[in-house]
């Protein structure tokens, strides 16, 4: 799950980590109390949206002027101007697609004067099974150019689940990114409670960039993205409450509400699978003969009738999907169950598009019968390629 | 031979209890597995009880610990069904008992619990499988976890994989081309797991019987490649077997997470080019279509 800005730097906070003072607006009321809550002289006005490259980014609306997603104001008045300029517009970045991101939130944040922008990010490194940190001199970039161009100037620390943070790793760092003086000292800290908040709040990314040095020798928190392991939320309350789901694709949530892994892509070949790794090679075989795969969607190990019924309607209610493939391979799932499950809404949504369904494993056979004996316009398969043949000809037919 | 588990496996189920444990346990009795007894705290000496699919009834015994079940039962193998809240703690025990073979079928168990864990495994006596996998079997000798039985056979092919239902792809596939299996192990697709890629090459790698091995990754880490490395080592000391490999995830795209916890390209890694790419350079057919996995193996075995 991810959070705004904002949200993040308000849980480093709590655990005491150096942020900026800072006040969210959803609205151009709340603006100018929020401006003047602030000690100036400079206001940085930054977008709220669950993607990055928000500084690079470009509205789509011309009145929302040239400008990125953040905005210096030298002056309340400036500061304000900026507000009215991006709030309720679609800001366009690297990670947004084409389609950009309305502008519903928008951070006021007090000015920093910087000296130096450094890297700093803890994930947990599957290689060793530990957290680690990953930090570099070269802050305030896209990360993953410094990685390809120059990865001698990026270190990667990972943390004994059993000591945390010691002075030899707390020094490495420092090390690694240059610091002495107040900053080493601050950065000493600012480790160990960033290690502590990742692992108090079960995070699965923490990115900091820039982590700046200020003129005045301190260091501090610039900008903060942080996501949750969505496996974890269930023993965090105060983070579910941060979920902001004006950011998600409707499609997305009424899936989750489901227990549903659904994911919307391009394509125009909807998907239904069990298991992860059979629902990505579904959309690779798909590809192979030469379509696009509208979907990603796993329907898990134990899915019964209504979930599959429901998994169902979700990928129709995407006007891309000129026709849909279903593959099951039941271990624990029967392939009666999801045979009668299809069909109900296949019944329910007045189907008008082609349906390929391809069963295996658990009650194959019966499944297959199933469907055969229903006389709906269901196109059977009899193995993997097969079905992907199928549906790639049925909809290039139309 | 076989690796891992064999006919002497004796396995409790830890949450047999519960809907899930009770079906899978049914299932592994019918396929002649000595499901030994369970654990369900609270319910130490009473009898858990199930209905084969033939018919009949069968009951087995249940304790209130692991470490008094593995002393009344000798089992030497557990599979875990207990939700991904307790899961760690269950993994845990079980390590405490000093199980050799631990196999977590659960799914969805947060990733630092993992790392808790993965930090007590590697101080402990136990391997673990999974989690969030199929589990293991050696055909008409020992299931544990979830395939399904009926689509294996007897034979020489080793099947790995980080998919569930792509092993039962790749089961599939080498009994209807008339090849079997050795054992098929389905370590999972978590980023935080007990048993990677390597640990289970080495063990087809020294199996007289396993000829050829089938390897199945996905998008994510860097398990494949590392995998691939190995390969390569091994090779130039004299040991290697043929290999067909697939990589699910080609038309994933970067930053979203595809179902598993570990399968997302991110920073530029673990995309599937690389891996196939890595593994291709290790000697392995890489097919590019996962209903291939059967065909491409009966192939190279012509070779």
């Amino acid at each position: 799950m991810n959070i705004h800005e904002h949200q993040a730097k308000e849980v480093l906070k709590s655990f005491g980590a150096p942020v900026a003072l800072g006040v969210a607006i959803t609205s151009v009321d709340q603006a100018q109390a929020a401006i003047d809550a602030l000690p100036g002289p400079l206001w940085v006005v930054k977008s709220q949206i669950h993607a990055g490259g928000r500084g690079k980014g470009k509205f789509l609306e011309k009145e929302a002027g040239e400008k990125g997603g953040v905005r210096l104001g030298f002056s309340k008045e400036q500061a304000l101007e900026h507000v009215k300029a991006m709030l309720g517009k679609t800001l366009v970045t690297a990670q947004t697609g084409a389609g950009g991101k309305q502008v519903n939130r928008i951070y006021i944040e007090d000015g920093a004067d910087i000296e130096k922008e450094l890297y700093l990010s803890l994930l947990v490194d599957r290689g060793t099974g530990k957290i680690a940190f990953v930090v570099s001199t070269e802050g305030g970039m896209d990360i993953e150019a410094v990685a390809h161009d120059t990865p001698d100037r990026i270190m990667t620390l990972p943390i004994e689940p059993s000591t945390g943070v010691t002075d030899t790793d707390a020094s490495k760092l420092c090390d690694a990114l240059k610091l002495s003086g107040e900053a080493r000292t601050d950065m000493i800290g600012l480790s160990r409670i960033l290690y502590k908040a990742f692992v108090e709040k079960d995070m699965a990314m923490l990115e900091i960039n820039p982590l700046i040095v200020m003129k005045n020798g301190r260091v501090r928190v610039l900008d903060a993205k942080v996501s949750f392991d969505g496996n974890a939320l269930f023993r965090h309350p105060d983070i579910q409450a941060l979920r902001d789901k004006t950011e998600e694709d409707e499609k997305e949530i009424e899936a989750s509400e489901w227990d549903l892994a659904y994911i919307a892509l391009d394509g125009t070949i909807g998907c239904m699978v069990n298991g992860a790794g059979l629902a990505m090679a579904t959309m690779d075989i798909i590809k192979l003969y030469g379509e696009e795969p509208a979907n990603f969607c796993d329907v898990g190990g134990g899915a019964g009738k209504e979930k599959v019924a429901a998994a169902f309607k979700i990928i129709m209610k995407d006007p891309k999907v000129k026709g849909i493939l279903v593959n099951i391979f039941g271990g624990i799932m029967k392939c009666d169950v999801i045979a009668e499950g299809v069909l109900a809404a296949v019944r329910e949504t007045n189907l008008s598009v082609p349906l390929v369904v391809r069963l295996e494993g658990t009650n194959a056979e019966l499944g297959k019968k199933i469907i055969k004996d229903s006389g709906l316009n269901v196109v059977p398969a009899n193995d993997l390629d097969d079905a992907a043949q199928k549906i790639v000809a049925a909809v290039k037919g139309k | 031979m076989s690796i891992l588990i064999d006919k002497n496996t004796k396995v409790l189920t830890q949450g047999m209890t519960g809907k899930t444990g009770t079906f899978h346990t049914e299932q592994g009795i019918a396929y002649g597995t000595q499901m030994v007894g369970g654990i369900t705290p609270g319910k130490g000496g009473t009898q858990w009880e199930g209905t084969l699919p033939d018919g009949s009834k069968v009951q087995r015994p249940l304790f209130n610990s692991v470490a008094e079940a593995k002393e009344k039962t000798g089992a030497n193998a557990t599979v875990i069904y207990v939700p991904p809240k307790f899961c760690a703690a269950a993994i845990e025990e079980a390590i405490d008992a000093e199980i050799p073979l631990i196999v977590t079928i659960t799914e969805g168990v947060p990733v630092l619990d993992m790392v808790r864990v993965k930090d007590k495994l590697a101080k402990s006596k136990s391997r673990l499988i999974g989690p969030n996998c199929p589990g293991l079997l050696t055909p008409g000798q020992c299931k544990i976890g979830i395939m399904p039985g009926s689509i294996f056979s007897k034979g020489n092919i080793g099947v790995l994989s980080r998919s569930g239902t792509l092993t039962y792809e790749a089961v599939f596939q080498t009994t209807a081309e008339g090849l079997g299996q050795t054992t098929a192990v389905g370590i999972g697709g978590d980023p935080v797991k007990g048993t990677d890629f390597i640990d289970v090459l080495e063990m087809f790698l020294a199996d007289d019987e396993t000829k050829a091995i089938i390897m199945i990754g996905e998008i994510g880490g860097s398990g494949e490649e590392d995998a691939a490395q190995f390969l390569k080592d091994e090779a130039r000391r004299g040991r290697k077997k043929p290999m067909v490999g697939f990589i699910a995830g080609r038309t994933a795209p970067k930053g979203r997470t595809m179902g598993h916890a570990g399968a997302i390209v991110s920073g530029g890694k673990g995309d599937a080019e690389s891996k196939i790419a890595a593994m291709e350079s290790a000697g392995i057919v890489v097919s590019p279509s996962p209903a291939r996995l059967g065909t491409t193996m009966s192939e190279v075995l012509k070779r």
